[in-house]
């Protein structure tokens, strides 16, 4: 059975990297949405087992700039359907056109939360201690 | 399990200090209503106030951003009451007699985040769009108490919970109108239906659950159907608000509380049971972010469908990329058992339509209906009238930079506007 001893949260999202315990795995860097993806599908390749839908959210790939993906943290083998599901993801991605809208913080941070909420559900993580315990420090 | 639907049918909506339906139009006090919605304590903790306001049909109109839409209702006999385990005790519902306001909604507009979407057009090309533009909508519109940002669950509840006690309030109305016409729906035991219908095919229906997360929510007799596995429902038991729809992403299919009562595959379903087939029920499953999950919930679909014996399964899916995978493990896994199925399903297909409709495939799921491409490349002019806020347009789904032109023009994909294409099949787009 999968536990957090298990999971790495392949991460853009600041939140995230602030809130989930540090007993969870985080490797957050300040890239694209398609660069988390490309990431993921290279561990998905190198043998990391796919836990979380890369398309996690209605909200689509060219409206938020935030993703995080759930991998397992040592390589366990490459499953070939986790392998199309993570190529699948980035060709679905490449399909929304490009916007040039300018988001304001609000909405960079409303972005940030949905993320943030739909990866704990996923992984059974409690989304208001983790943004109680970010407002402590 | 039998209910009965009086229709009432309303043809105009009008403020007034008296709530009655004569002739076709619903008179309504809105003060009343605004007192009723305003005694649920989480509304009363996030809401700071309501407006109130009318739009008919063919009027120069625009609602924006839409949350929620609603069909009145109200149980006259029968165990239960509306929107069970949420605003009436969980008791379960689905039998007896339904007083259904038709023609109009409440439809709950507001922001709940910063890139709030959905949009209904009354008038103009837009309208052709949506379902919602045919109908009387006694619109609510609702603003925050400050504080809210760090708070947007328990907003979302809030506005959820107002619109539904809002519908309730006005359903109350029709309780001892005399229907202007009245509809029976039967659902049969296992047996029952094997022995009164022996040559008929036996197909149920797959209802599929947005159940991610926040704002992606659906609950199901007040449960959120994330927490749930795969499960069997009457059909009649959505007719009276059993599933509701907390999701506020992905204006054009995402299901409103008011598709889950007017399921149109629930409806095609009755019409054509005991006659083409046997309608055996819905079975509803979620759309989980976790794979597990995923695996976890199609295999039990798949169980059931060859538990139930079944012929034919039809499987409709709820937003957009995550959600297909569900659908193609649902729908692969149901094959497996030998019962075949259609799926039901938009596209995302690039503005040029000529990109892969999905984010996933499998050659068992190969009879589709679309319900048309939501990245298709709309223009709706200017309206006279805006409800709710216009300033957030420029950046819901689908619209991008400069989308809100200067002549009050919007440039936009199909995305934005409220049910445009509908994965229940609940409009009129499609494709051959």
């Amino acid at each position: 059975m999968e536990s957090k001893r298990t999971f790495l949260i392949v991460t853009n999202n600041p939140l995230v990297a602030e809130c989930v315990p540090a007993d969870y795995a985080v490797d957050f860097e300040n890239i694209t949405y398609r660069e988390i993806l490309v990431k993921v599908r290279d561990l998905v390749y190198a043998g990391h087992r796919l836990y979380t839908h890369p398309l996690s959210g209605s909200v689509k790939p060219n409206e938020t700039p935030y993703k995080s993906v759930v991998v397992s943290r040592l390589p366990k083998g490459m499953e070939p359907e986790e392998a199309a599901i993570i190529s699948n993801s980035i060709e679905t991605f490449d399909k929304f056109t490009p916007r040039k809208r300018e988001l304001t913080q609000q909405m960079f941070k409303d972005f940030q939360l949905i993320d943030y909420t739909l990866l704990c559900g996923a992984v059974g993580l409690d989304a208001a201690a983790g943004l109680s315990n970010r407002k402590s420090h | 399990m039998k209910l009965e639907l009086g229709y009432i049918q309303i043809n105009d909506i009008q403020f007034s200090k008296e709530c009655k339906v004569e002739n076709g139009t619903l008179f309504v006090d809105a003060d009343a209503v605004r007192a009723f919605m305003y005694e649920d304590d989480d509304v009363k903790d996030w809401v700071k106030s309501f407006s109130f306001d009318i739009a008919k049909p063919g009027e120069s109109v625009r609602i924006t951003p839409v949350k929620d839409v609603i069909e009145p209702r109200v149980k006259v006999e029968g165990p239960g009451g509306v929107f069970p385990g949420v605003i009436s005790k969980v008791d379960t519902v689905g039998s007896g007699k339904t007083h259904v306001l038709r023609g109009m909604a409440v439809v709950t507009a507001g922001k709940i985040v910063g890139f709030q979407e959905g949009l209904i057009d009354m008038s103009g090309p837009g309208a052709d769009y949506t379902p919602f533009s045919k109908l009387n909508n006694f619109v609510v519109v609702a603003e925050p108490k400050d504080g809210y940002q760090d708070h947007k669950h328990e907003y979302e509840h809030a506005v959820r919970i107002a619109g539904l006690r809002a519908a309730t309030f006005i359903g109350e109305i029709g309780r001892n109108v005399t229907p202007d016409e009245t509809q029976e729906f039967e659902t049969l035991g296992i047996k029952e239906g094997i022995e009164k219908y022996p040559d008929l095919p036996r197909v149920a229906y797959v209802h599929m659950l947005q159940s991610q997360g926040l704002l992606h929510d659906t609950y199901v007799y007040g449960v959120d159907a994330k927490r749930s596995l795969t499960t069997i429902i009457n059909p009649t038991e959505t007719m009276d608000g059993a599933i509701l729809s907390g999701n506020c992403v992905s204006a054009c299919d995402k299901n409103t509380t008011y598709h889950h009562q007017n399921n149109p595959v629930v409806a095609e379903l009755f019409a054509a049971h005991g006659k083409t087939l046997n309608y055996v029920c819905n079975i509803i499953t979620n759309e989980n972010v976790y794979l597990a999950d995923k695996q976890r919930s199609s295999d039990w679909t798949a169980k059931l469908c060859r538990l139930l014996d079944l012929d034919g399964a039809i499987v409709s899916q709820e937003g957009f990329g995550n959600p297909d995978t569900d659908l193609i493990m649902n729908t692969k896994k149901i094959e497996l058992q030998g019962v075949k199925t259609t799926i039901i399903t938009d596209e995302y297909a690039g503005q040029d339509g000529k990109s892969q409709s999905l984010a996933d495939a499998d050659p068992l799921a190969d009879a589709v209906v679309t319900g048309g491409n939501a990245n298709e490349v709309i223009i709706l002019p200017k309206m006279d009238k805006v409800i709710g806020m216009l300033d957030y347009v420029d950046v819901i789904a689908g619209g991008h930079a400069g989308s809100l032109r200067e002549d009050g023009s919007i440039e936009a994909e199909l995305q934005v506007i409220t049910g445009a294409t509908n994965e229940m099949g609940f409009n009129c787009m499609s494709a051959r």
